[in-house]
């Protein structure tokens, strides 16, 4: 069957087709409008072509080979249920960020910058996806990461943001290295870089170890694993919300899609100690990346840590499924992977709908720093209405999406005693802890989050000049937050729905959940545990409006007059309003020490002055200053040294290609 | 055809090619200099004469012609006259000694030996001993080419290395008429470009001693 990929790639076309037509229109006052409906229309149209391929139940997989890219291979692209998965993931997400551009895209400054990119960055994800051996993959990979590049520095006039430009080039440039390492191992001496071929060959095991790491770094670098997510709070937070929102919700899920596709389709054979980094990988992610969710300020930036944290989620995930495939326990593997790929899914919806809220947050009162906002929940109602909804699913709190799949991802933690390696059985549970503790921490992120923005009194007169964003925007943040409570509710159609998927990758899949009765929704087996959302969220709708009506009607109704309370403060100003520093200080002073080494101090001032004491809080980027600065060190070091190179004299060039000449010949003359 | 004799021959005409590369490393006047590169044009275009008769291909007489004509005449000519309208200092300022440079001489023609005889075990024994004299005399050339501080003297190193290579091209049977004519001409380019250079140096700084060129750049030698 070939119409499945063909109508793909003819969306792709019109994509590029739009990215040509918005840099010719680009500066006309309709273009927008025009360019904006139409990826919504291609992505739309994406989008219900891969639905159709994953839920209509396909066995067989859509294969094209175009005559392009390199001679002797053309590009292969193949649709599968997994590509398919990715591809709703995608074009949904692109559909989203589309409808929410129409109304936000009106506000941009430059939208030159920003158009074309768009669409060529939506087409770059697509084919990154769509791709089906080495060379397309490597290609749309880099393209996708050159389009989002360009969309990070639309605003190039602040310094931040160029300086998060670089640094987001030079991680990518690594990464994508790394990839091309990786590929050409997995390809052998043969050179067989078609997909299909890659999996035919087995690798050795030191082969699959070293492609194992290099597709750490390689995807874990654009999906934001630690210690490689250093360029992801710079850049994600200085694109246009819209965008923001598809690379943290989307693009890292395409860098999750590059290491399945690699360790779970085209090796195989996961090793049990290759699943242990994993496992200790994403565990660091998601206890590090909240915690510096939560000692954020700027709301964009929090989001970017956040889904740092719940890239490590994932990741966890995806490290028992390694272990538990490795151990020849298929219910248990295919029972992680459906969490990983189920959390995928709702990431992508609460992250991009969070996303879009703080970017209607910031047309409105052009401000990111929540310490100057506040109050916003009178002055945008609704705004504030489904930004709440988005916190509470990535809180992972019943009955919303987030907390379906991290319970699942728990019931797969569950069954580790089940596992036979000692190392696995020890780790596991301790990853299991860490995961508790950023779950814990989550909630109090978006806690503060939510209620330093949207809460108290404003504390600027930005805040408090705040109104209502257009209505495309609240269309899309909308639909987002009924998906994030629908998939919530109803998790077992989309554990149906992935079963396609662990069956290609596990050959194995969950119990088919539509068959239990009410909706519930069992793991493995009814006996271990169950989980009904459906009905959670009747209980939860009913004893609140049931409180609701028993406080209306008991309650006293008369209108009683007294001193307002003043919390021991004489003096009633904003800006003695709980902040979101002091609302993280109780965890830095717990947590922080350890992990921000963060040091308190006060300053007095001397006796008889008016000045005010000052405290004073010092927190470090361990692994910004481990890592990278010695990194940067040592190339400034280098490069200053080969300097030197640069002025030598004519005869001390020649000097050293003869030089160089003379020592290559002698190796040659010397090797064995 | 590959009688002892004829291959005496070819050998005696590339191993004077050497060492008349090793005659350069030892030269300290530009007259002498000059002189022995156009000896080592002569023999050079008497080795690709011979290597025309041997394989019976006239289009390599073409190219011991162009070696004849050029590098034998008109470029050692051009040079002298050069020198003479210039008036520049006719002895040559050496980086390295003279002792030294003939010692890595040497070497280089001992690496270039074991080399080849190691990476050509297939050719024939000709080709092989005509290659390792090619590799050898590229590297003297470039030795001279190091080892001097004159401009001219350079241009007369980088002449060499070009000797050698159209002697590796010979000996390997099948460079195309084409190729070595442009060889040819582009050596001739590059004899132009220079001696404009050299002229334009001279006005400047009143020496060629390319060192100069790093006094005005503020650069120590």
């Amino acid at each position: 069957m070939m119409a499945g990929v063909a109508a793909l790639l003819w969306g792709v076309a019109g994509l590029l087709g739009t990215t040509v037509l918005a840099m010719a229109i680009s500066r006309r006052t309709f273009a927008t409008r025009l360019v904006y409906s139409a990826t919504l229309a291609l992505c739309f149209v994406m989008f219900a072509v891969a639905a159709l391929h994953l839920l209509g139940g396909n066995a067989d997989d859509s294969k094209l080979t175009l005559p392009l890219g390199l001679p002797w291979i053309g590009a292969h692209f193949r649709l599968d249920a997994l590509a398919a998965f990715f591809l709703i993931v995608v074009n949904f997400g692109g559909a989203a960020a589309s409808l929410y551009g129409l109304g936000y895209g009106r506000h941009e400054a430059a939208p030159h910058r920003v158009l074309p990119f768009f669409a060529a960055f939506l087409a770059g994800m697509n084919l990154v996806v769509l791709a089906s051996d080495a060379f397309s993959f490597l290609l749309s990979w880099e393209f996708m990461s050159l389009a989002s590049w360009a969309l990070v520095i639309a605003h190039h006039r602040e310094p931040s943001h160029t300086r998060a430009g670089f640094i987001y080039l030079v991680m990518a440039s690594a990464g994508t290295f790394a990839l091309l390492l990786a590929f050409a191992l997995l390809a052998g001496p043969a050179g067989t870089y078609a997909f299909s071929a890659i999996r035919a060959t087995q690798p050795t095991p030191l082969v699959e170890a070293v492609v194992l790491g290099l597709m750490l770094v390689g995807a874990g670098s654009k999906a934001g694993l630690v210690p490689l997510h250093v360029w992801l709070p710079l850049a994600h937070p200085a694109a246009p919300s819209h965008v923001s929102a598809l690379m943290s919700g989307v693009m890292t899920k395409v860098a999750v899609y590059a290491f399945i596709r690699v360790v779970f389709d085209l090796m195989g054979h996961p090793t049990w100690w290759a699943s242990l980094v994993v496992l200790f990988l994403g565990a660091l992610s998601a206890v590090l990346g909240i915690l510096h969710a939560m000692m954020e300020n700027d709301l964009k930036r929090l989001l970017a840590y956040s889904t740092i944290e719940n890239i490590g989620i994932i990741f966890v995930s995806l490290g028992l499924a390694m272990a538990f495939k490795a151990n020849g326990m298929p219910l248990a593997a295919a029972l992680s992977l459906t969490a990983a790929l189920f959390h995928i899914l709702n990431h992508s919806f609460f992250k991009s709908l969070l996303f879009f809220g703080a970017g209607a947050v910031l047309t409105t009162t052009g401000e990111r720093n929540m310490e100057k906002l506040g109050g916003l929940i009178h002055r945008m109602p609704l705004t504030s209405f489904v930004f709440l909804a988005g916190c509470v699913a990535i809180s992972a709190l019943p009955p919303f999406n987030g907390f379906a799949s991290e319970w699942l991802t728990f019931q797969a933690i569950l069954l580790s005693p089940e596992l036979h390696q000692w190392g696995l059985k020890v780790m596991v549970p301790a990853v299991g802890g860490l995961l508790a503790l950023s779950a814990a921490l989550a909630v109090a992120t978006f806690v503060k989050a939510f209620g330093i923005t949207f809460l108290g009194r404003p504390r600027s007169p930005a805040a408090e000049g705040a109104h209502e964003v257009d209505r495309f925007s609240l269309t899309a943040m909308l639909i987002l937050a009924v998906l994030c409570l629908l998939t919530g509710i109803l998790p077992g159609l989309v554990i149906d729905a992935l079963s396609p998927v662990t069956t290609a990758l596990i050959g194995s899949r969950m119990p088919v959940q539509l068959a239990q009765p009410w909706l519930t929704t069992v793991p493995i087996a009814e006996s271990r545990s169950s989980y009904n959302g459906l009905l959670v969220f009747l209980f939860i709708t009913m004893s609140a409006s049931l409180a609701v009506f028993v406080i209306h009607k008991l309650a006293s109704r008369a209108v009683r007059r007294g001193p307002a309370w003043g919390c021991g403060f004489p003096d009633i100003t904003p800006v003695a309003q709980y902040t979101g520093t002091s609302f993280a200080e109780p965890i830095r002073r717990v947590l922080g020490t350890f992990a921000f080494r963060a040091r308190e101090s006060v300053e007095m001032p001397p006796p008889g002055s008016l000045e005010p004491a000052r405290l004073r809080v010092e927190m470090h980027d361990l692994i910004w200053e481990a890592l990278y600065q010695p990194l940067v060190g040592a190339v400034e070091y280098a490069t200053t040294k080969l300097n030197y190179l640069q002025f030598l004299t004519i005869r001390r060039y020649l000097t050293l290609v003869f030089g160089y000449l003379v020592f290559l010949l002698l190796v040659l003359a010397i090797w064995p | 055809m590959a009688s002892p004799l004829t291959f005496e021959i070819a050998h005696l005409l590339a191993g004077s090619l050497v060492l008349i590369s090793f005659m350069m490393l030892y030269q300290d006047r530009l007259f002498a200099l000059i002189n022995v590169f156009a000896l080592h044009a002569i023999v050079l275009a008497l080795s690709v004469a011979w290597q025309a008769y041997l394989q019976g291909a006239p289009h390599l007489y073409v190219t011991a012609m162009i070696a004849l004509l050029f590098k034998g005449v008109v470029i050692p000519v051009g040079l002298h006259r050069i020198i003479q309208r210039l008036g520049i200092r006719r002895d040559i300022e050496t980086a390295v000694s003279i002792g030294p440079t003939m010692l890595v001489g040497i070497g280089l023609v001992t690496l270039s030996m074991v080399l080849m005889l190691r990476v050509t075990p297939h050719a024939g024994p000709l080709a092989r001993e005509d290659l390792a004299f090619a590799l050898s005399i590229i590297l003297l050339g470039l030795l001279v080419m190091v080892t001097r501080r004159n401009a001219v003297s350079q241009v007369v190193g980088f002449m060499s290395l070009e000797n050698g290579l159209v002697l590796a091209a010979t000996g390997a049977r099948g460079m195309p008429l084409v190729v070595e004519i442009s060889v040819a001409f582009s050596i001739l380019i590059a004899f132009i470009v220079i001696g404009v250079f050299l002229f334009r140096i001279r006005e400047r700084f009143d020496s060629v001693d390319v060192g100069a060129l790093d006094d005005y750049r503020g650069e120590r030698r």
